[in-house]
């Protein structure tokens, strides 16, 4: 038996939680933060094309 | 009084919707989270066999359900797409795809770390767990597909052939487990009924609905991305309160 197989079998709730839930979790908040970033840098696109065609409107 | 459904088909009134949506699925799914963890962990008993390590289940099963619930809605919305050449159907299959993906990944993830102290083994090449890694595959093949092409109706057209072509596996990795001798325990959970104690049914079905809740929350919230993308050259866009700050 390795150290892992030992060490599991002696904190089976550690080895639950920080294998699977605390990963889970970790995915699901890199998730959210994708999102909230591509939000964030689209909407930053969409002002830049706005602001830019205001300017070219204003140049004519 | 009637309601136009047909109205929210459109990208312009959607993204409106979703916006208001997102929060009344975003905060039961924190809340239901919570309380599934809870009855997980602090009131459902010890199983006589797998002693502790079959807590897995309360997020590997979910995970599991939403991986083929979501692949087969993607494949839903990706035909609508290409039959009815619909924007907003299309741009909702693309939204689902990664969290579908991650939920496959969770699944893999958490089958692995379940494997090892049951069977011995984080991975065998058994039908349930190939199928559910195709299933994986497929995911990030449509992803990978849709981003390779420039133009993004023709990559919605071709991504939506994979998506539709793919949906055969699912019904393959839900019944891989009748079809096929494998290692893989068959449903707990049946129409006939279960032998699983009532915390522990509590937990899991507590723990799906938030999981339910928590894609539908990201997948809103991701589609306003893509529509705000999609869109940003019309008229609509532009006049958007967050777009003029």
């Amino acid at each position: 038996m390795s150290d892992l197989d030992i060490w599991m079998r002696e904190n089976p709730l550690a080895y639950i939680w920080l294998g699977s839930y605390a990963v889970a979790l970790l995915i699901f908040a890199v998730e959210i933060a994708m999102v909230r970033h591509k939000r964030t840098i689209t909407l930053q696109q969409v002002r830049l094309m706005r602001e830019a065609e205001d300017e070219a409107g204003e140049d004519k | 009084m009637a309601i136009n459904w047909f109205k929210y088909s459109a990208p312009t009134t959607f993204y409106g919707l979703a916006g208001k949506l997102i929060p009344w699925f975003a905060i039961p799914a924190a809340v239901l989270f919570a309380v599934g963890l809870y009855i997980g962990f602090a009131v459902a008993p010890v199983d006589a066999q797998q002693g502790e390590f079959y807590r897995i289940i309360f997020i590997h099963v979910p995970s599991s359900i939403l991986s083929m619930f979501l692949y087969l809605i993607m494949a839903g919305y990706a035909a609508l797409g290409l039959i009815f050449n619909t924007r907003l159907s299309a741009m909702m299959a693309t939204a689902i795809a990664p969290t579908g993906a991650l939920f496959a990944f969770i699944s893999l993830w958490t089958g692995a770390l379940w494997g090892k102290p049951m069977w011995g083994a984080w991975w065998v090449w058994d039908a349930r767990l190939t199928s559910e890694l195709i299933l994986l595959f497929l995911y990030l093949g449509f992803i990978a597909l849709h981003a390779s092409i420039d133009d993004p109706r023709r990559a919605d057209r071709a991504s939506a052939l994979l998506a539709i072509v793919g949906s055969v596996n699912v019904p393959i990795i839900y019944f891989s487990v009748k079809w096929w001798n494998t290692l893989h325990q068959g449903s707990t959970i049946k129409f006939t009924g279960t032998s699983m104690h009532v915390a522990m049914q509590q937990a899991m079905f507590i723990m799906l609905a938030a999981c339910w809740l928590y894609a539908i929350a990201v997948v809103l919230a991701r589609v306003r991305s893509i529509i705000l993308e999609r869109e940003r050259n019309t008229v609509w866009i532009n006049e958007l309160p967050e777009a003029k700050q």
